[in-house]
């Protein structure tokens, strides 16, 4: 069963990761990254129950955090062209409040 | 006070996570917290922060059991559409009128929508929200209404 | 006793294999969805379907554990990020004048106009 799901995400994950190449705009490119992401998130899950360490959940939850902040920060720099104070008063999602 | 509660809070978080309760770790874990509390008071983010929960827990579970009825119809749909070969999108951008009253309730409304794939909330102003919707049709309007009384139901009173 | 393990582990089989069709299901969608903003729909399965459905058959495989309450943890910071980072990711595409090719019902005005708020 977990091979199962290992073998789906992986295969998902590349499908994603040529989106990630092909992507015409910047957006398409944030968003195959963020998706990729939350595979990853699972895949990890998946991993560390096909090999009987539940430690690696703790991983997980670390990739997850990373990735939130991630995803926001990139946009955060590609709009502000900063990615500490901006003169401009950003609003509540770009700031990740 | 509140510290203490940040502490509380994060020293909780510790124990579930670790699972190990020797003296050496549940010590590190108190350390750790206070050094957080510490970091967060140095950022100034624990001036504003209310307490006050606006939500009525047991009408919130009854939503989220509705809701994830919801999430699995919308699935199906989204997903015949990407399996179809011929793809039949019909995209639109519509403005939903909003009737929370508390910050909370809007933020559930708009994850709400967002989490049911074919609709994305992609502006919030004051009181209405700019979605997107995949395969528009004259029903979303009815549904988005009817999720928005049924969020709005959840609200308790204490909202500004 | 075996009943109900035999119970459990079905069900957990029936949760990770969905939950796995559902997430290759979203990356066929990000792969074959002719624009952004299609594309976005496709990653909004990945994230409620796929990760709600792993979540809830790798809970039912872990039993009532510290393990359980992490993959709780998981999930509900991925049930609350993941719509916030697609929102952001659909707003800062708008702001930057990146429309939907089909935006008939909404008029450019009026899209500016929200552009200003």
């Amino acid at each position: 069963m977990f091979v199962v799901a290992v073998i789906a995400l992986f295969i998902a994950m590349v499908l994603v990761l040529i989106r990630l190449y092909w992507g015409p705009t910047l957006y398409d490119r944030v968003l195959a990254v963020n998706s990729f992401g939350t595979q990853t998130v699972l895949f990890i899950g998946v991993i560390g129950f096909l090999a009987g360490r539940p430690d690696f959940l703790d991983i997980a939850l670390l990739y997850a955090l990373i990735n939130f902040v991630g995803t926001i920060v990139i946009l955060k720099y590609f709009r502000y062209r900063a990615i500490g104070d901006v003169h401009q008063t950003p609003t509540e999602e770009e700031t990740g409040k | 006070m509140r510290n203490i509660g940040v502490i509380i809070i994060l020293f909780a978080l510790w124990l579930l996570m670790s699972g190990i309760y020797t003296p050496m770790l549940i010590g590190l874990g108190l350390a750790a917290s206070l050094f957080s509390l510490y970091i967060v008071r140095r950022m100034d983010a624990v001036d504003g922060a209310r307490f006050s929960l606006q939500m009525s827990p047991i009408r919130y579970s009854g939503y989220i059991v509705w809701f994830m009825g919801e999430v699995v119809r919308a699935n199906w749909a989204v997903t015949k559409i990407v399996l179809s070969p011929k793809m039949p999108i019909k995209q639109h951008l519509f403005l939903v009128p909003v009737t929370q009253k508390t910050e909370l309730g809007k933020m559930l409304f708009a994850n709400s929508i967002t989490l049911t794939p074919g609709t994305i909330t992609v502006r919030v102003k004051d009181d209405r929200f700019l979605v997107h919707a995949l395969s528009f049709s004259q029903d979303d309007h009815a549904a988005t209404a009817d999720m928005d009384a049924r969020v709005t139901a959840c609200e308790t009173e204490g909202g500004k | 006793m075996t009943v109900i393990e035999t119970i459990v582990e079905i069900l957990s089989w029936f949760f990770m294999v969905s939950g796995s069709i559902f997430v290759l299901i979203g990356a066929i969608g990000t792969l074959r969805f002719p624009d952004f903003w299609s594309r976005l729909h496709a990653v909004s399965i990945t994230e409620s379907a796929g990760m709600i459905l792993l979540i809830i058959g790798m809970c039912l495989q872990a039993g009532p554990t510290l393990i359980t309450v992490k993959l709780l943890l998981i999930g509900i910071f991925l049930f609350l990020t993941g719509p916030t980072s697609t929102h952001a990711v659909a707003d800062a595409a708008l702001v930057t004048g990146l429309r939907p090719p089909e935006s008939e019902g909404l008029k450019a005005e009026k899209l500016d106009e929200d552009d200003n708020g």
